[in-house]
């Protein structure tokens, strides 16, 4: 009688199984969209450009974020993207140096930096760090949070402001290092840290202003976040179209929209 | 919801039971019925992606199929595609991840058999093949299936692992654990919630059927 079960029942896990395979397999490599890999303070100006591209061209881009040096390395390491719009000039230039990428590429954005305090935080947010500062002196800072520097460059970007404020040290043992910028951002927005230093484009992005309130820090107070883009050496033709597009009047408008000093 | 994410969950865990299953009721079996110089190094290896972070198994993965190193270039050459960062390579992680979720109850139920049922077969003419599929394998069915849902779950729930080697290419990498960390860092709360909403169901779910299972197990042993 067990035997009789089993049988029926192996039999009716195959029949589960198998269609799943089947429909997974059928989807072609060659007719899906090329996926693009950008860093993650790109990730509502960029979706948005992508829907534009889509509306114009007719062809879609599959995008992915994440910090632009765990994005590099994942390309060093075989990822299958077909561009790659950095944060920053080094990662792309170090792909360019492999020979991964089929040229220099091309600045597209310089990014900016803003201080982020959640509502009911206690830190007043100022574009000198003042009520930061305050507040650290006072012992009022539980938590603040950042982009992990070591992948991500707006993480670099904001420990350089940290240090020119001479609050790094204070601050050291407080910091909330996040994987990317994005989440470095959900960590201030979601009053899980006093407050944070983001990317400019996120604090914009939309209903994230409901959530609190932020001074954006002037561009002199750490090197320029000069974002390259570059296509990799498997890009094809949508691809590229895409490449252009993000250099185009339309693509250019959504990015001064969402913070970023776009190159001439 | 992103069913695509669904989609490569569901197929990565099915995929996984697929490859897994029949290595896993032979492991099981050999470490239930003999006994062998090693068995015991052989049980540690089967247990210790249990204990080890994913990000060990992550690790070695990238450095050996990477395409940075020898072994990685030439499965590129051969196959055309690299390992990490596809769906393939997440099967292979996945099947490596969950290799003490199937052989371990597996082996249990093998070894719930009395060994008179054993002797008695073999009294009766039958052949050691004609035992095993005959008597073994009916018998322990409950331990098998738990075993494949067991595994099933458990590589739905699979994160540290898929984001590694896998990054999070939809259609192809992005499981539905790693969709929801995506989207709630594009702050996207409602659709990380139905989500995690949908795993939390699955998970609850799967465990109830692998109770149920072993208390059949449990009767029969009794």
């Amino acid at each position: 009688m067990t035997c009789h079960g089993g049988i029926h029942v192996s039999g009716s896990i195959v029949r589960l199984v198998l269609p799943l395979l089947i429909a997974f397999q059928a989807t072609p490599s060659a007719q899906r969209p090329p996926t693009i890999a950008a860093a993650a303070n790109l990730n509502f100006a960029l979706t948005e450009i992508a829907k534009q591209f889509e509306r114009k061209q007719g062809t879609r881009v599959e995008m992915v974020f994440g910090a632009s040096g765990t994005l590099t390395r994942q390309i060093q390491d075989g990822a299958p993207f077909e561009m790659f719009l950095a944060a920053d000039e080094e990662f792309p230039n170090q792909l360019s140096a492999a020979g991964l990428t089929r040229d220099a590429g091309v600045v597209y954005a310089v990014g900016r930096l803003a201080i982020f305090a959640p509502k009911g935080s206690p830190l007043v947010v100022d574009e000198r760090l003042e009520g930061l500062s305050r507040l650290a002196k006072a012992g009022g800072v539980t938590r603040f949070a950042i982009a992990n520097p070591d992948v991500a460059p707006y993480g670099r970007a904001a420990e350089a402001v940290l240090r020119k404020r001479g609050l790094w040290d204070v601050l050291r043992s407080k910091l909330v290092l996040g994987d990317s910028i994005a989440q470095a951002a959900q960590f201030a927005a979601t009053g899980n840290a006093v407050g944070g230093l983001v990317a400019y484009s996120l604090v914009l992005s939309p209903g994230f202003p409901e959530r609190g309130s932020y001074a954006v820090i002037p561009s002199a107070d750490h090197p320029p976040l000069r974002q390259r883009m570059v296509l990799l050496t498997r890009a094809g033709a949508v691809a590229s179209a895409f490449y252009a597009f993000v250099q185009g009047d339309a693509a250019r408008a959504i990015l001064r929209k969402d913070g970023f000093a776009v190159p001439e | 919801m992103d069913w695509t994410a669904l989609r490569v969950s569901l197929a990565l865990g099915a995929g996984t039971i697929v490859i897994l299953l029949p290595f896993g009721i032979w492991l099981g079996h050999l470490l239930a019925v003999r006994h062998f110089r090693g068995k015991l190094l052989v049980e540690a290896l089967v247990t210790v992606p249990l204990v080890l972070p994913p990000t060990v198994l992550g690790f070695y993965l990238l450095v050996t199929f990477g395409a940075r190193s020898p072994l990685g270039q030439a499965f590129q050459t051969i196959v055309g595609q690299s390992l990490p960062f596809s769906f393939e390579g997440l099967l292979l992680a996945s099947a490596i991840a969950n290799i003490p979720f199937v052989v371990q109850p597996i082996q249990r139920g093998f070894e719930a058999i009395p060994n008179d049922v054993r002797d008695a077969a073999a009294c009766c003419g039958l052949t050691p093949w004609e035992r095993f599929v005959r008597i073994d394998v009916p018998l322990a069915w409950p331990s098998i299936l738990t075993a494949a849902i067991l595994t099933f779950a458990h590589t739905l729930g699979e994160f540290g692992v898929v984001l590694m080697v896998g990054g999070n290419l939809p259609g192809e990498t992005r499981t539905l654990s790693v969709a929801i960390y995506d989207r709630m860092q594009a702050f996207d709360d409602r659709g990380a919630g139905i989500m995690a909403a949908t795993l939390l169901v699955v998970a609850v779910a799967t465990l109830m059927a692998t109770t149920v299972l072993s208390r059949r197990v449990g009767q029969r042993r009794g």
